[in-house]
């Protein structure tokens, strides 16, 4: 089957070379004849690279250890769901993954998108099939071909590092890459339009699913990767700002601020310019956040192994960097705006300080994570950039990006007046206030963490205000129930009130982060029946009381347990279990450092966190960490939400997009102005 | 007893023999089993800490916790270095993390042996930064070409923000409502037309 799967990828390269090329030729000369070749080059290698990635996978359950990528990264005692997943859990399959899923989501787009778009296509099949034909290259010529063979055969591998073998690992990786992936397609998109010169707003429209899928793809990866971070590395924390984590942060930071720059386009035909480099600039931050992943130019605890893969990657950006933005100057004369701005106190004003945010974040981000390389080649000393300096850096950013999310959906389109800022801003700002003041009264003098949450509370007033102003409208003109009005008002503009339920989801996020400013945390040793204390911010005490450790064998590790008994103010609450893991290959030899499973008990105020350090002396007596980390259930619950807005505003159907776009508003209410 | 050996080399016991040397392995082993000293109980939470049957499944061995562990001084200066074994983690996360890292609990007895000597916190971060250069700090010190670091993108933020503000006052200004040609006055309209308007363009907007 490796035969049969370096032929696929041989195949897929070379028909990847094929299709770019007559893409950009067919499209360029208007031959319809290439561009059904080119169209039919990217199903063939999506064709090719499926075999490829069913002859891995065959290689895997086969045990075939002869193959270096298996033997790295299997073994015989592995379960079913993790030697599937190993599919992409080391670097030469997880490029083999990539190229597969994105041939995929370019013969679906090639398939999906409406015949009226026909002139962009060729060029969409050329750069589709030119960006997956590079990772193919870099499979075969960058010494990532995860077919190679070793020259002799294991009794058994190495086995997938415990810390991947989690569930949250399965898919947050998937996750994570479909959002990098697809955004290929808006990016193949905006390079078509750019090279057939049609750059009105409907292109656009081509994409705005595509825009979404990745945004929501992107959400969900990062989200899974904090609680992966939380439940499986044992720090007690989901977001370290390690350098991978930025990367991924990067293009969904530019994505959201396209997805919010995109309205005033499709409202206004304004922000051309602007919309487009958003888009090449999340593609090529995408490309980059392989690169730091994949080089080991920047350390982190979260990167392949360090290869010259990286060489590649680097060229790539490099090159394809420079060919979009030089592209992009040369079309920027048909980029002229069709209509302007008529106030600083509109809609469109207020996105565009939102979008300003989001890239001043996104480029403090990309700013501290290139730091230590900037400052090894300037002053010639390597410096760590860690939390704190995030933190600082960040945190008050992120705090007026809050403000403005309450803000915006307050503001009228065009022009707002002064009686309608004050009907708009009364309900939220009190909201806010309010917040404000019961959280002073309750004790509360963290000041960011007190502005995040009354933030929150008038960002909150802004969306139940949207829903109830729009349910009592419907209610008044159709006669219906309160409960039916919301939910017709959900279905019939889900762009408008799901991009509410996202806000809500960002909402809950933020007063979740601000909940960490009150985590505690001990550490102790305990013998069996040794208790030991933590105070938790909601003013309770927690007594932890050691019951044993006990060692048994499970499937493909030995493990060592410590159980202990919870009790709140005197009141039991059960057991928690924490562990020790010395994962093993079939053989019964150790594979991997002992690694941590953390016990958690979790409810909407506060998480307790039990890390077992280890034993003192061989014996029982173990060293416990516990940490109460309050809020963090609602960073879950957040993700969802912002997961379930996603999924309302990406949902077919609703009121049809086209007339909505052209619907501007040409009609001002009478008296609106005094 | 009588053992006798064959002409073939095998060794032929007598029933006798072999019974009696069964009694006495079995005499043997039960004194000898009786002679071990009884193990610490190791049920949970009846005494003291018993052995673990295989203390290498835990991971390394750990020494008890102290108050020092425990001391939001020594805490909050350790959150402040920078764990030199690769981690990406400040030395305090390290220690109470990564439990088969070696460095950061021996960066953990120094920051204390300091703190001992009667160094104030200040002191032992300077100390630290000393023996290792500034590297070893979570975040880079305020000062040359770090400051660059800190404030360069809040300045392009705010610089942005103020070059944004210019254009688009200019862009409103050209747009203002005198230099846009007089539309034609708004027909007056009732109350309840204004509402279903204002719900029509509730129901329509984006």
């Amino acid at each position: 089957m490796t035969l049969l799967g370096n032929l696929a990828l041989w195949l897929a390269l070379l028909v990847g070379i094929w299709g770019a090329l007559a893409g950009f030729v067919g499209g360029r000369a208007g031959r319809p004849d290439l561009a059904r070749s080119a169209r039919h080059a990217v199903f063939a290698m999506c064709g090719a690279l499926l075999v490829a990635v069913v002859s891995l996978e065959w290689a895997l359950f086969q045990h075939d250890f002869n193959v270096e990528y298996v033997a790295a990264y299997t073994s015989r005692n592995l379960p079913v769901f993790y030697t599937w997943s190993a599919l992409y859990a080391g670097q030469k399959g997880s490029l083999l993954f990539w190229a597969t899923v994105l041939s995929l989501f370019g013969s679906l787009a090639l398939v999906l998108t409406p015949r009226h778009h026909r002139e962009l296509l060729p060029y969409v099949a050329g750069v589709v099939a030119l960006v997956a034909a590079f990772f193919v290259s870099v499979m075969l010529f960058g010494g990532a071909n995860p077919f190679q063979r070793l020259p002799y055969t294991p009794l058994d591998g190495n086995g997938l590092n415990p810390q991947l073998q989690n569930p949250g690992m399965v898919f947050h990786p998937p996750m994570l890459y479909l959002g990098y992936i697809s955004i290929t397609i808006p990016f193949a998109f905006a390079i078509a339009a750019l090279l057939s010169k049609r750059l009105d707003t409907d292109w656009l429209v081509a994409i705005r699913k595509w825009t979404l899928l990745s945004w929501l793809f992107l959400s969900i990866g990062i989200c899974l990767g904090m609680w992966w971070a939380y439940v499986e590395l044992g720090w007690g924390g989901y977001w370290a700002w390690d350098p991978v984590e930025n990367a991924s942060l990067l293009p969904w930071l530019t994505m959201t601020a396209f997805l919010h720059s995109v309205m005033i386009q499709e409202k206004r035909g304004m922000l051309k310019k602007w919309n487009l480099a958003l888009i090449i600039g999340s593609w090529l931050l995408s490309i980059f956040g392989t690169f730091i992943t994949r080089s080991g130019v920047i350390s982190s605890v979260h990167s392949f192994t360090q290869s010259s893969v990286g060489y590649f990657f680097l060229a790539f950006l490099i090159v394809t960097g420079t060919a979009s933005f030089a592209l992009y100057t040369s079309r920027l004369p048909l980029l002229t705006a069709e209509a302007r701005l008529e106030s600083m106190v509109s809609r469109e004003a207020s996105f565009l300080f939102n979008n300003l945010l989001f890239i001043g974040i996104a480029f403090s981000v990309l700013w501290g994570t290139l730091f230590p390389i900037l400052s090894e080649l300037v002053q010639g000393t390597k410096v760590t950039v860690g939390p704190p300096f995030f933190n600082q850096v960040n945190i008050p950013l992120g705090l007026a990006l809050l403000a403005l999310t309450g803000i915006g959906p307050l503001i009228a389109w065009r022009r707002a007046s002064v009686p309608n800022l004050q009907r708009q801003f009364a309900v939220p700002a009190t909201a806010g206030l309010f917040t404000a003041l019961i959280l002073l009264v309750a004790g509360m003098r963290d000041f960011y963490a007190l502005m995040a949450i009354s933030l929150g509370g008038f960002v909150m007033g802004t969306v139940v205000q949207e829903f109830a102003r729009g349910a009592r409208a419907r209610h008044r003109q159709y006669g219906e129930g309160y409960a039916l009005a919301l939910g017709r008002l959900l279905a019939r503009n889900r762009r408008r009130y799901g991009g509410y339920v996202v806000h809500t989801g960002i909402v809950i996020l933020f007063v979740a982060f601000a909940g960490m400013a009150f985590k505690t945390e001990t550490e102790a040793s305990l013998r069996p029946g040794e208790s030991a204390s933590i105070k938790s911010p909601y003013g309770w005490t927690y007594r932890l009381t050691h019951l044993g450790i006990s060692q048994y064998d499970a499937l493909n590790r030995q493990v060592t347990a410590a159980t202990l008994e919870v009790s709140r103010d005197g009141k039991r609450l059960g057991v928690l279990t924490t562990e020790k893991r010395q994962h093993v290959d079939a053989l019964g030899r150790p594979t991997f450092q002992p690694s941590t499973e953390v016990g958690i008990r979790s409810d909407l105020r506060e998480d307790l966190y039990i890390v077992l350090g280890g034993v003192v002396n061989g014996t029982e007596q173990a060293v416990f960490r516990f940490t109460i980390n309050p809020l963090v259930w609602w960073v879950w619950y957040g993700g969802m939400i912002i997961a379930l807005g996603g999924l309302i505003v990406m949902w077919p159907g609703g009121a049809p997009a086209a007339k909505r776009a052209q619907a501007g508003y040409s009609v001002r209410l009478v008296g609106e102005d005094r | 007893m009588t053992v006798t050996r064959r002409h073939d080399g095998e060794v032929h016991l007598s029933r006798r023999a072999f019974l009696t040397l069964g009694a006495g392995s079995f005499l043997t082993v039960v004194a000898s089993w009786r002679r071990v000293p009884q193990q610490p109980d190791s049920l949970p939470g009846t005494g003291p800490a018993g052995r673990l049957w295989d203390p290498s499944r835990a991971g390394r061995p750990l020494e008890p916790v102290t108050a020092a562990d425990n001391d939001a001084v020594i805490q909050a200066i350790e959150k402040q270095l920078h764990c030199t074994c690769g981690c990406n983690l400040d030395v305090y996360t390290c220690r109470t993390t990564d439990f088969t890292c070696t460095v950061s609990p021996a960066m953990h007895q120094h920051v204390v042996g300091l703190a001992e000597q009667g160094m104030t916190g200040q002191q032992i971060v300077d100390q630290f930064v000393r023996e290792h250069g500034v590297a070893i700090l979570m975040a880079p010190p305020k000062r040359g070409f770090n400051l660059a670091g800190y404030f360069v993108p809040s300045v392009l933020i705010v610089a942005a923000g103020v070059v944004l503000t210019l254009v688009l006052r200019r862009w409103a200004r050209t747009m203002a409502p005198d230099a846009v040609p007089a539309r034609p006055p708004a027909a007056a309209a009732t109350p309840e037309e204004l509402e279903r308007l204002r719900g029509e363009l509730d129901r329509l907007s984006v």
